[in-house]
């Protein structure tokens, strides 16, 4: 496996700020992934909610996740500015592609069990749940 | 040690089954029905700590990861859950300890 990885970025912005700030500091952010030579794969404003516990004696906070793609560099960067930044109350970073690479390969094993034992009894029964997996899509 | 579960709010209808398990302390037990994985049946690969619903109903009142013996995730999943959770956890989507 070569230096491509893929993050996903979760931090939370003081309740203080307004919408119009949360979103200039995402971009801020932003900037600093791509400076450092990664790339944003999506962003998503998880809107403002309760958080499920008190962080700096603050009830809830604006949540913004980032999906991050690149070496790791720039997420020591990404990090070490939320780190002192006192307008982001929480960050989070977790790595998602060897997780995505493990849901393939059992997906891919399902599909091979599927297709080796063609209709035994048990394999008629999951055959109706994939159609019916089917028709519910 | 008694720790209570019966009174989460989950979906997924074990409370009875449980109960039942816990009634009359002596005398024969119960045959249970065996508990059956739902993220098996769904066919799920990958548990998201984003998903708080779904979270939540493996998560009783306390805050507590509901044990698989209870709520009947296969083992590999219960995994996935607990990993999610605590994931949760870290970024306030959970709570780690309710009053």
């Amino acid at each position: 496996m070569a230096d491509k990885r893929s993050y996903e970025v979760v931090f939370i912005v003081d309740p203080g700020a307004a919408d119009d700030e949360v979103m200039k500091l995402s971009e801020n952010f932003q900037k600093i992934i791509t400076d450092q030579g990664g790339r944003i794969v999506k962003t998503e404003m998880m809107g403002r909610r309760q958080l499920a516990y008190e962080i700096n004696h603050k009830r809830e906070g604006s949540y913004i996740l980032l999906e991050v793609e690149g070496s790791g560099a720039e997420i020591a960067e990404l990090e070490r500015r939320m780190r002192v930044n006192d307008r982001v109350l929480r960050y989070m970073t977790i790595r998602v592609d060897d997780a995505r690479q493990r849901a393939d390969k059992l997906k891919d094993r399902r599909a091979r069990k599927a297709a080796r034992r063609p209709a035994s009894g048990k394999q008629k029964a999951a055959n109706a749940e994939t159609e019916f997996e089917g028709r519910a899509a | 040690m008694s720790t209570n579960y019966d009174d989460r709010d989950s979906g997924f209808g074990l409370e009875r089954e449980y109960e039942r398990a816990g009634m009359g302390g002596r005398g024969p037990r119960r045959m249970q029905r065996r508990k059956i994985c739902r993220f098996c049946i769904d066919k799920v690969d990958l548990i998201d700590f984003k998903d708080v619903k779904l979270l939540q109903s493996y998560v009783p009142e306390r805050g507590k990861i509901l044990p698989r013996r209870i709520s009947g995730v296969c083992a590999a999943h219960q995994r996935m859950l607990a990993e999610a959770i605590k994931r949760a956890r870290n970024i306030a989507l959970l709570p780690y300890a309710a009053d």
